[in-house]
């Protein structure tokens, strides 16, 4: 099995390769980066690519199910990386959310309270979480797209309101919810776990959409020049109310996955500080965080290697607490690599034609 | 009446109006002692935004404060039991902190990086090496600590039998903002920071040399911070490397509540004085209250930050459309 393991995962590689053909220049360090630790794991971890078939059930439904470390960051990776395609966008038209964890926080709460104390069915209550996402992401999108406040100013606010009004639906309990289908979605395997298929679902609907019309033309125009775009036709105000719609309804799902995955709400730490993980993710992946270019597959990518990293280091044993450091090391080198003065150095003068 | 104070005046009301509702619900809650704990409480959240307010003006952000105050609180409780002076130990430590803040600002001005992202690994980097110091929660025994600090508190008053005293985390706070208001208002380094704020390439044109006083800039703020650290120390009495998780916030939003600007340019340490004041009253009142609960302080926070963003918002319409 450990051969399928190695051969899986080459198999990503390509698939990844292949979908920022186009954007090899920026998605190539994080791509490189992400093909050395799994190389290196292939040599110094033992055990690091052996899977297993296990039984798995998938809403109930037994299913054949994987089992093993590289599984295992697929179904870790997806929460970021789920947030990542919504934060890809928004940072894109020049923007930031830092209100995604918060959003996470009242998805998961509505869902269980729902679910829990007024007997709501799961499909009404999955849909309640969705629709509170969004209309989080229309609150931050009417801040910054019609009030014209600074993006960093206006998600400060839910994300600090955010968080006390998960706690104010969850009464401040952490509510422990066994409704089978809830429990579901974040435990579910179809050979690979469900949060990782909706991840890709997810990155696939948002890459058709924006790469297969004109959308993720226009938001790269914005995220450019919004004067220019907007007197050149585009409307842009609307773009960006949308784009923050989208995110918050991204950070719902991943609120909702978490929620499901520990199958209770807790308020206080459902997403905490996960808006920083997203937002390094999607940096990791090759977008500027000035905007006016985006690529969602690299994201993804760095959602993937900033998990890999992480179970490598429990893998190699470091302690839990430590891991913070090589995780800070990565972002300033990545920040460093795509900064002009390095990339210079490297290019030399040729570039510079 | 200049409306660019407006903010201020704004801040000064908001405030004035929580301690009057304060003292109407609550008996005790205009007392001198209230009062003086609602700067000794809070002096360690005073002193980084001090920091943050300077770093902000200049247009940046610093999310390593938090992260950089744990790491202070480990390295003295440590380094105290291993058997240094607590004064040695504290100068090792506001040292650290001055080149951490300086390293971070070298970086995010010579490579033109987003101070988001730099201090985001700076965060994440202090966390960890306070990891490695010690990952568990370190009491902190020495006479210095429980005898010459305890000391240095001035008795102010005397209520009934009990003597109240301005403790020494206070004045710390105290200093820190005097010293914050004249370097911002007084000298060549906080005009170039206002200016830098304002216009980054104007300044630079203007021959203010940007990228040393962007350095120095993030070596306060890191210095602030553990100075802060410091006085988490004096009242804790211990060291914890996994606490204040998330204080930055506090400290962005005690200066946002204070007039400040996050676009830069904008900004007074008075301002971040009275957004410090008026997050602790908030914070008094929900313990004086007794029912309510701790989100209500969150969502308080949340729409007060609203009310000062719209505020200065309209402000920045009302001034272009002249």
């Amino acid at each position: 099995m450990r051969i399928v393991g190695i051969i899986i995962f080459w198999l990503a590689m390509v698939v990844f390769l292949y979908g920022t053909r186009r954007s090899r220049n920026v998605a190539f360090w994080p791509l490189l980066a992400l093909a050395c630790l799994l190389l290196f794991n292939l040599f110094f971890t033992q055990q690091f690519y052996r899977l297993e078939l296990r039984e798995g059930s998938f809403f109930g439904i037994p299913v054949p199910q994987l089992y093993g470390v590289p599984i295992d960051i697929l179904n870790h990776a997806s929460k970021v990386g789920i947030l990542a395609i919504g934060m890809t966008l928004v940072i894109a038209v020049g923007g930031i959310d830092l209100s995604v964890g918060a959003v996470m926080a009242i998805a998961g709460a509505m869902m269980a309270t729902l679910s829990v104390q007024l007997g709501v069915s799961p499909a009404a209550c999955i849909a309640a979480a969705l629709a509170a996402g969004l209309a989080a992401g229309m609150w931050n999108g009417f801040l910054v797209a019609v009030m014209g406040i600074p993006p960093m100013v206006a998600t400060l606010i839910l994300m600090v309101a955010g968080r006390g009004v998960a706690q104010l639906v969850t009464d401040g309990q952490i509510i422990i919810f066994n409704n089978p289908i809830l429990t579901s979605i974040g435990n579910a395997f179809l050979l690979v776990p469900v949060p990782f298929l909706l991840m890709l679902l997810m990155l696939i609907a948002t890459w058709i959409t924006t790469r297969g019309t004109a959308l993720g033309f226009l938001i790269e125009a914005v995220g450019d020049n919004e004067v220019a775009s907007s007197r050149a036709g585009v409307s842009a105000r609307t773009l960006k109310f949308l784009v923050y719609v989208f995110c918050g309804f991204c950070s719902a799902v991943a609120g909702l996955v978490q929620t499901s995955n520990i199958r209770s709400a807790d308020a206080n730490n459902i997403g905490l500080t996960l808006e920083l993980d997203a937002i390094m993710a999607v940096v990791i992946g090759g977008t500027a965080m000035t905007g006016g270019r985006f690529y969602l597959a690299s994201s993804v990518a760095g959602a993937l290697l900033i998990q890999a990293l992480t179970t490598t280091m429990y893998a190699k044993d470091v302690s839990p607490v430590v891991a913070p450091v090589p995780k800070a090391l990565v972002i300033l080198a990545v920040c460093l690599l795509q900064s002009e003065r390095v990339r210079r150095l490297f290019i030399g003068r040729r570039g510079t034609a | 009446m200049n409306s660019r104070y407006l903010p201020l005046i704004i801040t000064a009301l908001v405030l004035g109006l929580l301690l009057a509702a304060g003292g109407y619900f609550f008996n005790n809650f205009l007392s001198l002692r209230v009062f003086i704990n609602l700067f000794g409480d809070n002096a360690f959240v005073g002193v980084t935004a001090v920091g943050m307010t300077f770093v902000i003006i200049s247009g940046g952000i610093d999310l390593s404060v938090a992260s950089v105050i744990a790491f202070t609180t480990i390295f003295i409780a440590q380094t105290v039991q291993d058997g240094m002076h607590p004064l040695l130990s504290m100068t090792f430590a506001l040292m650290l902190g001055l080149l951490f803040g300086a390293i971070q600002g070298w970086f995010i001005s010579s490579f033109n990086l987003p101070p988001f992202l730099v201090t985001l690994a700076g965060m994440f980097f202090a966390r960890g090496t306070g990891f490695i110091i010690n990952d568990i929660s370190l009491a902190i025994k020495h006479s210095f600590y429980s005898e010459t600090i305890r000391g240095l508190a001035i008795p102010v008053a005397k209520v009934g039998r009990a003597v109240v005293r301005i403790p020494f985390t206070a004045q710390c706070l105290i200093l820190f903002i005097i010293g914050g208001t004249l370097l911002a208002a007084f000298t060549r380094f906080g005009r170039n920071v206002y200016a830098i704020g304002s216009n980054e390439i104007s300044a630079r044109l203007m021959g203010v040399p940007v990228d040393r006083v962007k350095i120095m800039v993030y070596a306060l703020s890191g210095f602030c911070a553990t100075a802060a650290g410091c006085v988490v120390t004096f009242y804790m009495q211990s060291g914890n490397s996994s606490s204040f998780v998330g204080l930055e916030m506090d400290a962005i939003a005690a200066a946002v509540i204070g007039g400040t600007l996050l676009t830069g340019g904008v900004g007074w340490v008075a301002g971040t004085l009275m957004g410090v004041l008026i997050l602790g009253t908030i914070q008094s009142l929900i313990t004086f209250q007794g029912s309510l609960n701790n989100w209500w302080a969150k969502i308080f926070i949340g729409s007060l930050l609203f009310l000062f963003i719209s505020v200065q918002q309209l402000l920045k319409h009302r001034l272009k459309g002249r």
